[in-house]
């Protein structure tokens, strides 16, 4: 590689390499400062995430770096900058819950960009072994803040489950990978696809596919790799919680379209498959298994395992309608996540004690009325009801389906989704016509700004959904 | 020729008797130094046949660092060798059989390579003479240049790696008293000494 090579690529590459500069400035400040120095890591976080994101927003343009191994396309900004932001308010969210958490440390502010980090280069990727190194450097960065409480049991045990499972998921997909090496002779994606379409598809190939799938399924939590899902989701600090559910989701079906649309897409008819099963088991055991749930976070664990079952219906069409369903879906998805998730961080007693059950939300109407009016929008659009956005996620989603001819994949989202209805609805319920147990303390004004935008984003969305749709369209036009 | 057979058979035989030594050593540690001295004598075979960069690495990781870890391991922790060495008669039918099948495997594939054509010119690829290129500088090449986003991506997972088991482990104790230096300097004759006036017969 040349040396105007490498600048050409370092140029495409500016959004990342301000955070991983910044993350190595933002440890120096920290080391040297200690703790004390908590409150000017985070702020100084947040403003290099804005940076990259306002970078990406102006300035990225289009091409391939590092001999192919660094994409950037609409697609990869798109979804850079959805994960930009649900990292940006996870982070702001955490401050007000730091001390009780034990969140005041100032290797969370920094291991929170380095996931963020990992997060953008695995959009990114466009190459087998960058995808590795990418989703191992968000994975990593993630186990340590999901155990970073390390005086709770709770914590410790999500956080050692979370590594367990993950070595594993990730043992499948390296030798899903190498598979995937050994029998088209490359790594690149690119590469791959003109292997695959020029030979036809081997077994070799096939068995590797499933493999990649099986290690990416395990990070956007779809069935039957979800296991780790409500045991982390309860056991992780909640400010974590509320970062594991939005941005990487984001980053790992990313990276799961792009694979599946770039290099596999010679072997649609194998994929397609796997994808329709994973979506369907995921749709149904997030709507029957959260039934049950009295624990608000592993409520959002199976609701969010559920989410990325119809995300998938969109995945599993192979069509542009579908792809860009896919973005739509993950943009409103990760928007209700952070609501639902800000409204969750402010169930906390006046006494200081935080609380978790759903039954603690009895008679939020007239203890706060402001955040269970926005809860309630929240729970009415994760269920998908019309004209919330949470129901043009969904739709679009179908109706991809449905032109591809995927009829029965569509009917199965629809029943399961009117039994997840249930659940949201119980909490609504719970909030506005149940007797009142306690109030809750102040909520802290980021978290009520959150809740409030969050709540907002899903009532108008009839009206704002047009320029959000078209960019979605044009992130998909990447691959069609 | 004769010199580098001579060197071989040195260096393999070293091998062989010090791994031997390794499993039949009573004490743990000369297990370990044992296993130190198999480590240096395959990284001389490995120069033989001009791989350097191995033979380096090998030193520099195994002996480096993971031996001395061993060392370390075998001297710290109280294991009772001599009670886990016990049952290595009913493991023995198992160790063979794991042998056997690692030497099968061998033979098959070097037998392979012995036979079909295509095998052989897929393992020898050609190598330029070490005086003309070294292994290190033809991996430092392609390491910085073309895979250098590789290369700095997993430093950046090893820093995250680090900086987790930091957080996760360090724990700073407020009662433990910790050398320091500048204070020791600074202290004067005034700070240090103390003239008490002791009365004969009372102490202090």
């Amino acid at each position: 590689m040349t040396a105007e090579l490498l600048f050409a690529s370092l140029h495409l590459a500016v959004p990342e390499l301000i955070l991983a500069v910044g993350a190595l400035a933002l440890l120096m400040i920290g080391v040297f400062n200690g703790d004390k120095a908590t409150s000017t890591v985070t702020g100084l976080a947040v403003a290099l995430l804005i940076a990259a994101g306002l970078w990406i927003l102006i300035a990225s343009p289009d091409g391939a770096g590092f001999g192919g191994a660094y994409l950037s396309d609409s697609f990869a900004r798109f979804m850079k900058v959805l994960a930009l932001i649900g990292s940006v308010v996870a982070m702001v969210m955490a401050v007000g819950n730091a001390r009780s958490e034990q969140l005041d440390r100032f290797e969370f502010p920094v291991l929170l960009v380095l996931a963020t980090l990992g997060i953008m280069l695995m959009i990114s990727a466009n190459n087998l072994i960058s995808l590795y190194m990418a989703l191992e450097l968000q994975s990593l960065a993630l186990y340590v803040v999901a155990a970073i409480n390390r005086d709770s049991l709770r914590s410790t045990e999500a956080g050692l489950k979370y590594f367990v499972l993950g070595a594993l998921s990730s043992g499948m997909l390296l030798y899903g990978m190498s598979l995937i090496y050994g029998f088209t002779g490359n790594t690149g994606f690119d590469e791959i696809a003109k292997a695959i379409a020029a030979e036809g598809r081997s077994l070799g190939v096939v068995i590797g596919l499933v493999f990649v799938l099986t290690g990416l399924c395990f990070k956007i939590s779809a069935v039957p790799f979800h296991m780790w899902t409500p045991d982390v989701y309860e056991g992780a600090p909640t400010p974590v919680t509320a970062f594991l559910a939005a941005a990487p989701k984001v980053g790992a079906m990313a990276i799961l379209v792009r694979a599946v649309s770039d290099a596999f897409l010679p072997a649609v008819a194998d994929w397609q498959q796997v994808v329709v099963f994973i979506s369907l088991a995921s749709m149904l055991l997030g709507s029957f298994a959260a039934i049950g749930q009295k624990n608000i976070k592993r409520l959002m664990a199976y609701s969010s395992i559920g989410h990325m079952g119809y995300a998938l219906v969109g995945l599993a069409a192979g069509s542009k309608a579908g792809v860009t369903g896919v973005i739509i879906y993950m943009t409103i998805y990760m928007v209700m996540t952070l609501g639902t998730f800000a409204c969750i961080m402010a169930m906390r007693r006046k006494e200081g004690e935080t609380v978790e059950s759903i039954d603690d939300l009895a008679g939020l109407s007239q203890t706060n009325p402001f955040m269970a009016v926005m809860l309630t929008a929240l729970m009415f659009s994760l269920a998908g009801i019309p004209p919330l956005a949470g129901f043009f996620g969904k739709y679009f989603v179908f109706l991809a389906a449905i032109e591809a001819k995927l009829y029965w994949l569509a009917i199965i989202g629809i029943l399961s989704s009117v039994v997840g209805a249930y659940y949201y609805l119980r909490v609504v319920k719970v909030m506005w016509f149940d007797e009142a147990k306690g109030e809750f303390d102040r909520v802290s004004p980021e978290l009520r700004l959150v809740f409030g935008l969050s709540g907002l984003f899903v009532i108008v969305y009839l009206f704002i959904g047009g320029p959000v749709g078209s960019a979605a369209e044009a992130a998909a036009q990447s691959f069609f | 020729m004769g010199l580098q057979a001579l060197f071989f058979y040195i260096f393999a035989t070293v091998a062989i008797a010090s791994a031997l030594m390794v499993i039949s050593a009573k004490n743990p540690v000369h297990s370990v130094l044992f296993l130190i001295l198999t480590f240096f004598n395959a990284a001389g075979l490995f120069l033989l046949t001009g791989a350097e960069f191995l033979a380096m690495i090998l030193l520099v990781v195994y002996v480096g660092a993971v031996a001395v870890l061993f060392l370390f391991v075998v001297m710290m922790l109280d294991v009772d060798f001599a009670e886990l060495r016990s049952g290595v008669m009913r493991y023995a039918p198992i160790g063979l059989l794991v042998g056997i099948v690692l030497a099968v495997e061998l033979v098959v594939y070097v037998g392979g390579t012995a036979i079909s054509d295509t095998a052989k010119s897929a393992t020898s690829l050609p190598i330029p003479a070490l005086t003309e290129r070294t292994n290190t500088a033809a991996l430092g090449d392609v390491l910085y240049s073309n895979y250098i986003y590789f290369f700095q991506l997993s430093g950046l997972v090893l820093l995250v790696a680090m900086i987790g088991a930091i957080v996760l482990t360090l724990r700073h104790r407020t009662h433990v008293r910790r050398q320091d230096i500048s204070t020791q300097v600074a202290r004067s004759p005034e700070t240090a000494v103390k003239v008490v006036n002791v009365k004969p017969g009372q102490g202090i």
